[in-house]
C-alpha cells in the first residue's frame, strides 16, 4: 500500500525535522491529525445530508417535542433579550460558550466580530441587523464577543505597515478595526506576536463597541438607558471568558454663570 | 471605557471536583495541563470565589428574561459560560484542545440572525464543524455590489478554509422577508430596507409566480426563493464558481419551518444553472423533507 510517494513524503519530513526538532510537537500534531481524518475518510466519506439530518432529528426529538410551550411560543414571535456579535470562526457559537437557547439572543457572525461604523453606502448589513434589534426587537444588551487565535485579527495585524493586502475583501474587512492595530503596534514593546494578537483581539472588541456609538438609535437608547453595550472575549486555550461594560453616559449640565 | 472587568477563569477551578474521576473519565492520557494548573492555584481561587457548582440547567428561558440589574446579567452569563464549561468543554477537552490548534469545519452555514434559528440548535452543529454567517434573511449579495459583511467571510471559508459544503439556510416568518415583500418604493430609507432588497430578484420571482395566492404564502415562497437566489448570487464568486465547477464545493440550501418543526433541504445542480447579466436560473437535486 505504501508507494513511493509517502515515502518520499515521510523522508523529507524526517530531514526537516533533523534540522529543526523544535518542529517535532507541531509536527506530531498535524500527523496525529491527518491520520484521524484518514481513518475517518476510510470508515465512510463524510456525508453532508446525513450529519444535518441526523443533527435535526435529533433536535427535533430531544429539544423541540420536549419543550412545547416554549416552542410554540416562539413560533408567534420573539423577544430577545440580547444582540451578539460573535465571529463566525466554528469554535465560538454563543450558543454553545454562553448556551443560549432558542429566543434569547439575536446573533450576528461575521469575521472578528466587528461592528462598521455608521455609512449609509455599504455594510448596510450591520446597520440593517442594529436597526432591527434596537428598534424593532428592542434588545436590553448588545454584546460584541471577540475569541482567542482570530484569524481575521491575526489577519489584520499581518498587513504589511505598507498597506498592501493579498485578499480580495478580507483585509478590506478587518481593516474596520485598524485603529486597534495602531493601537496594539504602537504600545508593543517586546511582545511576541500572539501576544500582540490577543490584545488585539480585546481591543477590536472595544473599537467596535465605539463604532456602535455612532449609529443614532444606539446612542439614544443608551443615552436613556434602554440599552447596554458589553465586550466580551472568550479564550478557548485556557477555558476562560472575560465580560466588561462600556460607560457611556451623558452628565446633566452644569451652568458656568 | 473599560469598566467592571469580569474574568471567569479562576471560578470553574473550584467547581472542578478534583477527586472525581468522570472530568478525565474514558481518556486514557496523563492528566491534562488544565488540571495540573487548577490544582496548583486552587486554594487562590477558592479564596476569591465561593460559588456552588452549577445545577444541571434545563432549558429556562425566564431566567434571562428576568435577569433585572447588571449584577444579576453577569451572574446569568457566569452560569451559563460554566454550564458550558463544565458539560462540554472539559468532557471533551482533548477535542477542544486539538480545536484551539486549528478549526477544519466541513460547513460554512450562512443563517439568519433571528434568535430562534441558530443552527447550532437545529441542525446540532458542534464546535468546530460549522463556520457562520448570520445576517438579516440569510442573504448573500451578488460580488459586483461591493464589499459586504458576506464577501469577506466567503473568501475565508472558500479560499482559506476550504469548506466543502455552503448551507444557506431560511426559515418561516421571516421578518427581513415579510419586510421585503412589503417594500413599496425604490427608495431605500432605512438601512433594513437597503440590505433586503439585495433579495429583490426573489421578491420579483414570486410575484411573478405567486400573485394569486395571500401576502403570508407569498412570504412563504419567496423565503425559499432567497435561499436559492442567494446560492446562485455565490456563483458570482469566481473562486467559488471554480471550485463547484471542479465538484470541491456543493452548494445547498435549507428551509426551517419553526411552527411545524420541519426541515428542507436541497442541493444546488450546478450543470443546471444559468448565471448571466440578462437571466439567472437554477435547477436543483436531492430534495429532502424532514418531518
Amino acid at each position: 500500500m505504501a508507494g513511493e510517494p509517502i515515502d518520499d513524503a515521510i523522508a523529507a519530513l524526517s530531514n526537516l525535522l533533523k534540522e529543526k526538532a523544535e518542529l517535532g510537537t507541531v509536527a506530531a500534531a498535524k500527523i496525529k491529525q491527518l491520520t484521524a481524518e484518514l481513518e475517518a475518510a476510510g470508515s465512510s466519506p463524510f456525508n453532508p445530508d446525513e450529519r444535518i439530518r441526523t443533527g435535526f432529528d435529533h433536535f427535533k426529538k430531544e429539544k423541540f417535542e420536549k419543550n412545547p410551550d416554549l416552542y410554540g411560543n416562539l413560533a408567534g414571535g420573539q423577544s430577545p433579550k440580547f444582540m451578539v456579535f460573535a465571529c463566525s470562526d466554528s469554535r465560538v457559537c454563543p450558543s454553545h460558550v454562553l448556551d443560549f437557547q432558542p429566543g434569547e439572543a439575536f446573533v450576528v457572525r461575521n469575521i472578528a466580530n466587528m461592528v462598521p461604523p455608521y455609512e449609509k453606502t455599504k455594510y448596510a448589513g450591520t446597520g440593517a441587523a442594529i436597526e432591527y434589534a434596537v428598534l424593532h426587537l428592542k434588545v436590553e444588551n448588545i454584546v460584541v464577543i471577540g475569541h482567542s487565535r482570530c484569524g481575521g485579527i491575526k489577519g489584520l495585524m499581518s498587513i504589511p505597515d505598507d498597506g498592501t493586502t493579498a485578499s480580495d475583501f478580507i483585509e478590506q474587512w478587518v481593516q474596520i478595526c485598524n485603529p486597534a492595530r495602531s493601537k496594539v503596534k504602537g504600545g508593543a514593546g517586546d511582545s511576541s506576536f500572539p501576544d500582540q494578537c490577543t490584545t488585539c483581539e480585546k481591543e477590536a472588541v472595544n473599537v467596535s463597541l465605539g463604532n456602535l456609538l455612532t449609529y443614532p438609535f444606539v446612542r439614544e437608547a443608551v443615552v436613556s438607558k434602554k440599552l447596554a453595550l458589553k465586550g466580551a472575549h472568550y479564550d478557548f486555550v485556557n477555558g476562560s471568558f472575560d465580560l466588561w461594560d462600556l460607560d457611556f453616559k451623558v452628565t446633566p449640565s452644569v451652568s458656568l454663570v | 471605557m473599560v469598566g467592571s472587568l469580569v474574568h471567569w477563569d479562576t471560578s470553574w477551578r473550584t467547581v472542578l471536583p478534583t477527586n472525581s474521576s468522570s472530568v478525565v473519565s474514558s481518556r486514557t492520557r496523563p492528566c491534562p495541563k488544565f488540571m495540573n494548573w487548577a490544582r496548583i492555584d486552587g486554594c487562590h481561587a477558592a479564596a476569591s470565589f465561593k460559588e456552588k457548582q452549577p445545577e444541571n440547567k434545563g432549558i429556562d428561558v425566564g431566567n434571562m428574561a428576568e435577569a433585572g440589574g447588571n449584577h444579576d446579567l453577569f451572574g446569568l452569563m457566569k452560569q451559563r459560560f460554566l454550564t458550558f464549561k463544565n458539560h462540554t468543554y472539559m468532557k471533551e477537552l482533548e477535542h477542544f484542545q486539538a480545536l484551539s490548534k486549528a478549526q477544519y469545519p466541513k460547513f460554512m452555514v450562512i443563517a439568519c440572525a433571528d434568535s430562534r434559528v441558530c443552527p447550532s440548535n437545529i441542525l446540532g452543529f458542534q464546535p468546530g464543524e460549522a463556520f457562520m454567517i448570520r445576517n438579516i434573511a440569510n442573504l448573500v449579495p451578488l460580488m459586483k455590489n461591493g464589499p459586504s459583511e458576506c464577501n469577506a467571510a466567503l473568501e475565508f471559508a472558500v479560499t482559506t478554509l476550504e469548506v466543502e459544503n455552503i448551507l444557506v439556510i431560511g426559515h418561516s416568518s421571516c421578518a427581513g422577508i415579510e419586510n421585503l415583500m412589503k417594500i413599496q418604493d425604490v427608495e431605500s430609507r432605512s438601512f433594513i430596507h437597503k440590505w433586503v432588497t439585495n433579495g429583490n430578484v426573489a421578491k420579483l420571482r414570486t410575484k411573478a409566480a405567486t400573485a394569486h395566492l395571500s401576502f403570508s404564502q407569498q412570504c412563504r415562497f419567496c423565503e425559499k426563493e432567497s435561499i436559492n437566489q442567494s446560492l446562485l448570487n455565490m456563483l458570482s464568486y469566481p473562486w467559488i464558481e471554480d471550485k463547484v465547477r471542479r465538484g470541491l464545493l456543493s452548494l445547498h440550501g435549507g428551509y426551517y419551518n419553526f411552527s411545524s418543526c420541519t426541515f428542507e433541504k436541497w442541493t444546488l445542480d450546478f450543470n443546471g444553472c444559468t448565471v448571466n447579466e440578462e437571466n439567472n436560473s437554477y435547477v436543483i437535486k436531492e430534495e429532502e423533507f424532514w418531518s
